[in-house]
């Protein structure tokens, strides 16, 4: 039980990132027309009534007057209008609205496509952007726009929306749903209440039949239910007052190149809802992933990605068989729910049953296995696809080896007998197969068949067949160039990924050596952009922060050109921590992609991968390599700056324990001959000439005290050493002990208080405050003459409580007001007073440390007049109940 | 008469000059240069007093304290200006008073005297004080000024009982919440000001320069000796 109540880590990993950054609140409906807008604009005008600062990003109003009389008292941010091909097209602008840096923005149309050219190609990317940057943002969107959900709408309305948002962006998301009955939305829509654009009118009106509303309704409520209850959980994991998924379930879906995979994951991402589960994506990368045609990849790619945008985790194994890599991978992670497709072709008898599929059902115990049935759209078949592979090297080995074995059996004949040459025949055969593969053999075997039958079966010089026995000769010769061919080829592919995993890894672990054996930023980096650059084949980079942004710190032979378009990508990735080039989703004009190395203290560089011809560059099969080689670059880059930062830290660690061995020492070592000086002079009694010089010694002795005590203040308030102790302090007390310490320097003078009894108590460090006062005090009756009275003057002030000292000196000259209290900045008249010139500095130190101000005014009529200001925020008001 | 003034410091010109001092006054001395020395000398006789530095070189001298507690001897620590963490520490753990360096040989002469007018007065507690127009009879709970009663709080009696029963000691800021507020209020400084502020509005000639009360700044409140050298308000 008590271990149950111990917040989830990971969710409050999760909090921890969220925090700073704005939230966001979509208003979900079922359909256009139920009112999200007119909705999202009444709580943003709610909002701004309460004083919050709201601006609206992009609504439409599409000319409705209730909705546009809504938007008039929020302030509107200007669209930014893009030319596009002759047109003028208006999106909302992210830049103003960033800089605007409004405390919620209000963003219609979360799903949204932006107009070529912009920074993000969809709105919600816009939208995590501003809520990056902290502002909280309020949006629209219908049921059917939700990724997970695509597939279901579409197969009920028959309307496939093609603008989708990631579940994760709901997932973080406050949900309010937008609910109104479908016999009064459809009323609205004769009305003319919906907006409907003309172009989509016809296939809207099957949209809105009355079933479709209802379907769509219950797909809302359900939903918003679902995102309601996940917050819940959430916050219970955060909290530690439940444990977030009881069952302990854990779905794994694997993903193929095949076509229509997508509604498999969109499968398995319900059922993880559903269960509240993580989602587990695996893709098996077998051998025959290198025939893959290029529509093949990028449905792989395309399958992979939406597996991530719905939240999964992506793992990618290589293997040769992929139910053994499933079946593993299962135990692996622990899985309890297994998510597999199986397409639903067109084909003959054999391919009724998927071996694969049949094979895992056969062999799994304790993982409930689901098979998606889903059509595979066929593509056109490539006749080459049919066409066995091989080389024509093979082609010209089997049939060389069969003519020369043909010749040399043909001169052989009249010393050996016929019988073992067709046994000699399987000789050729097995040689191509085996080295070749399955085409050589195939070609090696017809040719063999032939040439066995042309020239040693009768009747001799012809290709007929004869006799049983010939015939099975020549199967046979086929069958064996068939198996061996296979066999090799197979034990072929094994070996060429084998000895691919094992460069990988051997790559891996020589740049984790050769990372941990360098010592600097420039080496790390120059050594990250080899190794990257050998093992993922593509143009490399590194980038570091500079004072403009980024600067390339690791390239090649020459030092690459970064136009702005790219420049910007990477200083965004710099900042954001997120990937942005092409092949991502953020400034994809970017001929470079751009991924940030990020460390536990934030991105401290940047690598640019630039592929050939405008090409991702890193394609899909090298993801899985490229992320490892990219964690293992910022492990170095996170040990280099913890290092650095020790190095920094043991500096300052030093200079403190000298300062602090200086301070003890001219503490003790000066302080203890200065006091017995002092006592022993004031205990000295003397008389005529005598007495005058022991006066000297004595107040000498209290002068060099006292400039021993400023020096030593004075020190630890520039070396940032003064750590105020604030406690409840009341002025009384510190005004009446400052001039009972001051009680001797101040004999004679009169010295007038005025403490207004009603002042509050403040927060104050009763010692430093004490300090600053008596150098205040002591100041004024340096620098006024002896008859003159000195004023202290306690009381409450418009911004907080105050305490002037006035004297009638001199006064400070006019314009120097802030100059005296720098050090060794003394009146006019120091010579015959005597200060050490550092009193004021202190007292501006002190003050400062306590977060008071202090300042100095010419007095009218002559004088001067030093405040201290306390600020409001230090006053600490009791409750006398407490008290009594 | 009683023992002699143990002094403990390692600063051989420090302990000369209050040897001078003292013995001047007619008090007899005794000194020790560290823990070790001021320890040995706890035996017969007994000092009546100990002006004890707490930088020694042995041990720190916090740690002694509890040892002259034991037997009774009333203890003076010398200590540095700033440091109101130590003094603070020194009175929590049983240390009469404390002089600040550099000091004044007068002022140290009179903390000396109050402190031992203390400790004779400890088994016949002083129950009854005149400061200036201001009578506090502690056992009859009554408090006049001028001859004319005034009305205390029942938390402004504790702490002025508090306060007079010790008069020319520095009492804590956590040893007065304690004795008045009890252990749970010990951090509401608060608390403490108000009611003294409250008690010098009643009590003193003029609230704004305290005489009856005096503040400790960082420390704690001493409540004015009548029999001490600083002279009685006017």
């Amino acid at each position: 039980m008590t271990d149950d109540a111990r917040p989830s880590p990971d969710a409050l990993l999760r909090e921890a990132q969220r925090e700073g950054r704005g939230t966001l609140k979509i208003f979900l409906g079922a359909a256009p027309g139920v009112g999200k807008t007119y909705e999202m604009l009444l709580e943003g005008a709610e909002k701004i009534e309460a004083g919050a600062d709201v601006v609206i990003g992009l609504v439409e109003t599409h000319g409705r007057d209730e909705t546009e009389a809504l938007v008039a008292p929020l302030p509107v941010i200007p669209r930014r209008k893009i030319d596009y091909k002759g047109q003028t097209l208006t999106e909302m602008d992210l830049d103003a609205v960033l800089e605007r840096r409004p405390k919620i923005v209000l963003v219609d149309e979360l799903a949204h496509t932006n107009a070529p050219g912009s920074r993000h190609p969809k709105r919600w990317q816009d939208i995590e952007e501003l809520r990056a940057a902290g502002i909280d943002v309020m949006t629209t969107v219908n049921i059917q726009h939700v990724e997970s959900l695509n597939d279901v709408v579409g197969s009920f309305t028959h309307v496939r929306v093609r603008e989708t948002v990631p579940d994760k962006v709901f997932e973080e998301a406050e949900i309010e749903l937008i609910d109104l009955p479908p016999e009064d939305l459809i009323s609205r829509l004769g009305d003319g209440k919906v907006y409907v654009p003309d172009q989509a009118r016809h296939a809207l009106d099957h949209f809105f039949s009355k079933g479709n509303l209802l379907a769509l309704r219950e797909l809302a409520l359900r939903h918003a239910a679902q995102y309601v209850e996940a917050r819940i959980q959430e916050h219970k994991s955060v909290t530690g007052k439940d444990i977030g998924y009881a069952g302990g379930q854990r779905i794994l879906v694997a993903i193929s190149q095949e076509a229509g995979g997508e509604q498999v994951i969109r499968a398995a991402k319900r059922l993880a809802d559903a269960l509240k589960a993580p989602l587990i994506a695996l893709y098996v990368e077998t051998p025959s992933a290198e025939r893959f045609g290029d529509a093949e990849k990028t449905q792989l790619a395309g399958n992979l990605s939406l597996a991530a945008s719905l939240g999964a985790t992506l793992q990618s194994v290589p293997a040769t068989s992929v139910q053994d890599a499933i079946l593993a991978h299962c135990r692996d992670v622990s899985a309890t729910q297994l998510v597999l497709g199986k397409s639903r072709r067109q084909g003959g008898w054999w391919r009724r049953r998927d071996p694969i599929v049949q094979d895992i059902l056969d062999r799994t115990t304790g993982v409930a296995i689901h098979v998606i049935p889903f059509d595979e759209q066929v593509r056109g078949r490539d006749w080459r696809n049919f066409v066995p592979r091989g080389s024509w090297t093979g082609d010209a080995v089997a049939i060389g080896s069969v003519a020369a074995l043909t010749l040399a059996a043909f001169l052989a004949q009249g010393w050996i007998s016929r019988g073992p040459i067709d046994l000699l025949y399987l000789l050729p055969v097995i040689v191509s197969a085996s080295l070749y593969g399955f085409r050589a053999g195939l070609i090696a075997a017809i040719a063999a068949g032939i040439a066995y039958n042309f020239f040693f079966l009768p009747p001799f010089y012809t290709v007929i067949i004869y006799g049983p026995a010939n015939i099975i000769t020549a199967v046979l010769l086929v069958v064996v160039a068939i198996i061996t061919g296979q066999l090799a080829a197979r034990a072929r592919a094994a070996a060429a990924l084998a000895m691919r995993s094992a460069r990988e890894n051997a790559g891996l672990a020589r740049f984790a050596t050769r990372l941990g054996a360098a010592s600097n930023t420039q080496e790390t980096a120059q050594l990250i952009r080899d190794e990257l650059r050998s093992l993922l084949a593509v143009q490399t980079i590194v980038l570091h922060p500079s004072a403009d942004g980024v600067t390339i710190s690791a390239f090649g032979q020459t030092k690459p050109q970064l136009s702005p378009v790219d420049r910007a990508a990477a200083e965004w990735v710099m900042d954001h921590g997120e990937e942005a080039g092409i092949g991502t989703n953020t400034l994809t004009a970017s001929a470079w992609q751009f991924r940030p190395l990020k460390t536990s203290l934030g991105t401290l560089a940047v690598l640019g991968f630039r592929g050939p011809h405008g090409r991702d560059p890193i394609p899909t099969e090298r993801a899985a390599l490229a992320e490892s080689l990219i964690d293992q670059a910022a492990l170095a880059h996170e040990r280099l700056k913890l290092e650095a930062d020790m190095r920094d830290m043991e500096v300052v660690r030093q200079r403190d324990n000298l300062r602090a061995a200086l301070l003890a020492s001219l503490s003790h070592d000066l302080r203890t001959p200065l006091t017995a000086v002092t006592a022993a002079a004031e205990a000295l009694s003397a008389t005529g000439d005598e007495a005058e010089l022991v006066e000297t010694v004595r107040s000498e002795a209290r002068r060099l005290n006292r400039f021993l005590s400023d020096l030593l203040d004075l020190t630890r308030i520039e070396e940032g050493a003064v750590t105020p102790d604030l406690v409840p302090t009341d002025l009384t007390d510190v005004i009446a002990s400052a001039l009972g310490d001051l009680s001797k320097s101040l004999t004679g003078r009169k010295v007038l208080t005025s403490i207004d009894p009603n002042l509050p108590l403040v927060r104050a460090d009763a010692v430093l405050l004490n300090h600053a006062l008596l150098n205040l005090v002591d100041n004024a009756a340096k620098y006024s003459p002896q008859d003159a009275p000195i004023e202290i003057i306690a009381r409450m002030g418009r911004r907080g409580p105050v305490i002037d000292v006035l004297d009638s000196g001199p006064g400070i000259p006019q314009g120097s007001e802030q100059r005296i209290f720098d050090r060794f900045a003394r009146g006019e008249t120091s010579d015959r007073t005597g200060g050490s010139g550092l009193g004021l500095a202190i007292v501006k130190g002190f003050a400062a440390a306590m977060g008071f101000t202090v300042e100095a005014a010419r007095r009218q009529g002559g004088g001067s007049r030093f405040t201290i200001r306390i600020p409001s925020t230090a006053i600490i008001q009791v409750s006398l109940e407490d008290i009594a | 008469m009683t023992g002699p003034v143990l002094i403990v410091d390692d600063e051989m010109p420090i302990r000369r000059l209050l040897r001078v001092a003292l013995e001047r006054s007619g008090y007899a001395t005794v000194e020790a240069e560290c823990a070790k020395a001021a320890l040995a000398a706890l035996r017969t006789p007994l000092p009546q007093l100990v002006l004890l530095d707490l930088g020694l070189p042995d041990r720190d001298g916090l740690e002694l304290i509890g040892a002259f507690r034991e037997q009774g001897v009333p203890i003076i620590v010398l200590t540095a200006r700033d440091a109101s963490v130590e003094k603070v520490a020194a009175l929590d753990l049983g240390a009469d008073d404390y002089v600040t360096k550099p000091f004044d040989s007068e002022e140290l002469l009179a903390r000396i005297r109050s402190c031992l007018r203390r400790t004779d007065q400890t088994m016949g507690r002083l129950r009854k004080l005149t400061v200036g127009p201001v009578q506090v009879d502690l056992d009859a709970h009554a408090v006049s000024k001028a001859g004319i009663e005034v009305k205390l709080t029942p938390k402004e009696f504790t702490l002025l009982a508090a306060l007079a029963s010790h008069p020319g000691k520095v009492l804590t800021h956590t040893h007065l919440l304690r004795e008045v507020w009890g252990q749970a209020h010990t951090d509401h400084v608060e608390y403490l000001r108000v009611t003294v502020r409250s008690l010098r509005k009643k009590l003193e000639q003029d609230p704004s320069s305290p005489v009856l009360i005096q503040n400790e700044p960082g420390v704690g409140y001493r409540f004015h000796d009548p029999g001490g050298a600083v002279p009685a308000p006017t």
